[in-house]
């Protein structure tokens, strides 16, 4: 379903890709972890287009995302949704308007319809009640929990996680990880998470991918990268009891 | 920067228009910017009643104090200081705007719901702006024109009927859409440089709330002498 190819990208001589090659299947939840500033965020926007590789390519879906231009990208992002870091809500608009806004734009729904809809996506991520408030009225979890329901409301196939749980405290975190889950048993889309928290992120994933010094460090299942030898990996994942969904075969590039 | 403008009138010529997102600039732009006009108009106009009379006094001229504040106001100070106006006013929080909107990635978020960015925040404010600059500097104008004769006629003593009856004489037509002309442009000069400014905030200005405050006093500088540039150059094509 996504497919990244020999990717290279840097910023002010700054080399943060060199030769990132990575595939995520369709139906799979991969989590993208490495440390601050390995490009774990960059990556995603890439997949998502909003960024464009000097080498290399992103397929989405046997198409190339950076060659994308007017109708087939327009085509390509509306199968697409994105949690951004810190929401990017539309702060002029309250809960309900900025759910509301990617269906009264692209779709051509009824206003009742795309009430019912929307108030049920809220009611979802748990936010009923708190449909006439304004980003700046709501706490950081709610905050997400709006974004996600924003990104969730046109059923996309493909979903996009960037840090989810940063900035929320360890329950709310956990919270929205759940939360995560239950949205891909629902809905079954393709799902690339960047994240922190190994413990909880690990619990719902099917694949972990590790940045480091520009390319894949090491990929296999949760369980795998707890128990590798390697030392990078090893300070990284430490000695978290968490363990993943599926096993299979681990590839490190040390 | 020449690239986001002929993508701006691209868009802007094409449909569909927000017609919501355009009204609502309507009333930012246009409406909420009266008062300010209505001050500075009658102001500019009481200053150039004083000034105007006492320079014509000196050759005896002072019955063409009219035609004076009446074309100092239309062909020039009206629509430059209107826009300059407006720049303060209007420019520097559509550049504060959409700077926001870059750094909170809301503006990344509207390209990835596969909606076109330059619809949404540049083209209803460049419209917006090209139908309210020339009404408000029409106001400006009047006002300007009313606060020289309060000044000339009601205070140093020239007769209405000569100060209105010259100004018809000498005013015309050519003059006013001088004025109209200029506007326009002033207009579109002002979205132009503060939409850019803001939507490339992070760019070229840093990051973070440093970053908005920086393309807000670029957008506002930048614009202000481009008006008058573009001030001097409409001057000499149309003189």
């Amino acid at each position: 379903m996504i497919k990244i190819e020999n990717l290279y990208r840097s910023f002010d001589g700054n080399e943060v890709f060199r030769g990132i090659s990575l595939e995520v299947m369709k139906g799979e939840v991969l989590a993208l972890i490495g440390r601050s500033g390995c490009g774990k965020s960059v990556l995603l926007k890439h997949v998502a287009g909003l960024m464009k590789p000097e080498k290399g390519r992103v397929v989405v879906d046997g198409r190339e995302m950076d060659v994308a231009r007017g109708r087939s990208l327009t085509a390509l992002r509306d199968r697409l949704g994105f949690l951004f870091q810190g929401g990017a809500l539309f702060d002029s608009m309250n809960v309900f308007e900025n759910v509301a806004f990617p269906l009264k734009e692209k779709t051509k729904l009824s206003d009742k319809r795309i009430q019912t809809k929307v108030l049920e996506e809220l009611d979802n991520v748990g936010l009923s009640g708190s449909e006439y408030k304004y980003p700046s009225q709501i706490s950081g979890g709610m905050v997400k929990r709006a974004a996600l329901a924003r990104a969730l409301v046109g059923d996309p196939e493909i979903m996009l996680f960037d840090e989810p749980t940063t900035g929320l405290d360890p329950v709310t975190g956990h919270d929205i990880i759940k939360l995560i889950d239950a949205c891909h048993r629902r809905l079954h889309f393709t799902g690339i998470v960047v994240t922190h928290e190994i413990s909880t992120v690990f619990t719902i994933v099917d694949r972990v991918a590790m940045l480091n010094e520009g390319v894949v460090w090491a990929d296999g299942t949760p369980s795998e990268l707890f128990s590798s030898k390697d030392p990078i990996v090893r300070a990284f994942v430490g000695d978290s009891d968490g363990r993943g969904k599926r096993e299979g075969g681990m590839h490190e590039k040390v | 920067m020449g690239l986001f403008l002929v993508k701006a009138v691209l868009f802007m010529v094409i449909p569909p228009l927000k017609f919501n997102r355009f009204l609502k600039q309507i009333r930012f732009i246009g409406l909420q910017s009266v008062v300010l006009i209505l001050l500075t108009g009658g102001f500019t106009g009481m200053v150039l009643g004083f000034q105007g009379f006492y320079s014509l006094s000196k050759f005896g001229s002072d019955a063409f104090l009219g035609p004076m504040v009446g074309l100092a106001l239309i062909k020039e100070l009206g629509p430059v200081l209107a826009a300059l106006m407006v720049t303060g006013r209007a420019g520097s929080a559509i550049t504060a705007e959409i700077g926001i909107m870059r750094m909170s990635e809301q503006i990344d978020a509207l390209e990835l719901m596969g909606l076109n960015p330059y619809r949404y925040l540049v083209v209803p404010n460049l419209l917006a702006a090209m139908i309210c600059l020339p009404l408000l500097t029409a106001i400006f104008d009047v006002v300007g024109i009313f606060g020289g004769y309060l000044i000339g006629g009601k205070l140093l003593g020239v007769g209405a009927g000569t100060y209105f009856g010259e100004m018809a004489s000498y005013v015309e037509m050519q003059d006013i859409m001088e004025g109209f002309y200029k506007s326009l442009s002033f207009g579109v000069i002002i979205t132009w440089v503060c939409c850019f400014k803001g939507y490339y905030a992070g760019v070229f200005t840093g990051f973070g709330s440093e970053g908005v405050s920086r393309a807000t006093t670029q957008a506002v500088v930048l614009s202000s002498v481009l008006i008058l540039v573009w001030d001097y150059f409409m001057t000499s094509i149309l003189f």
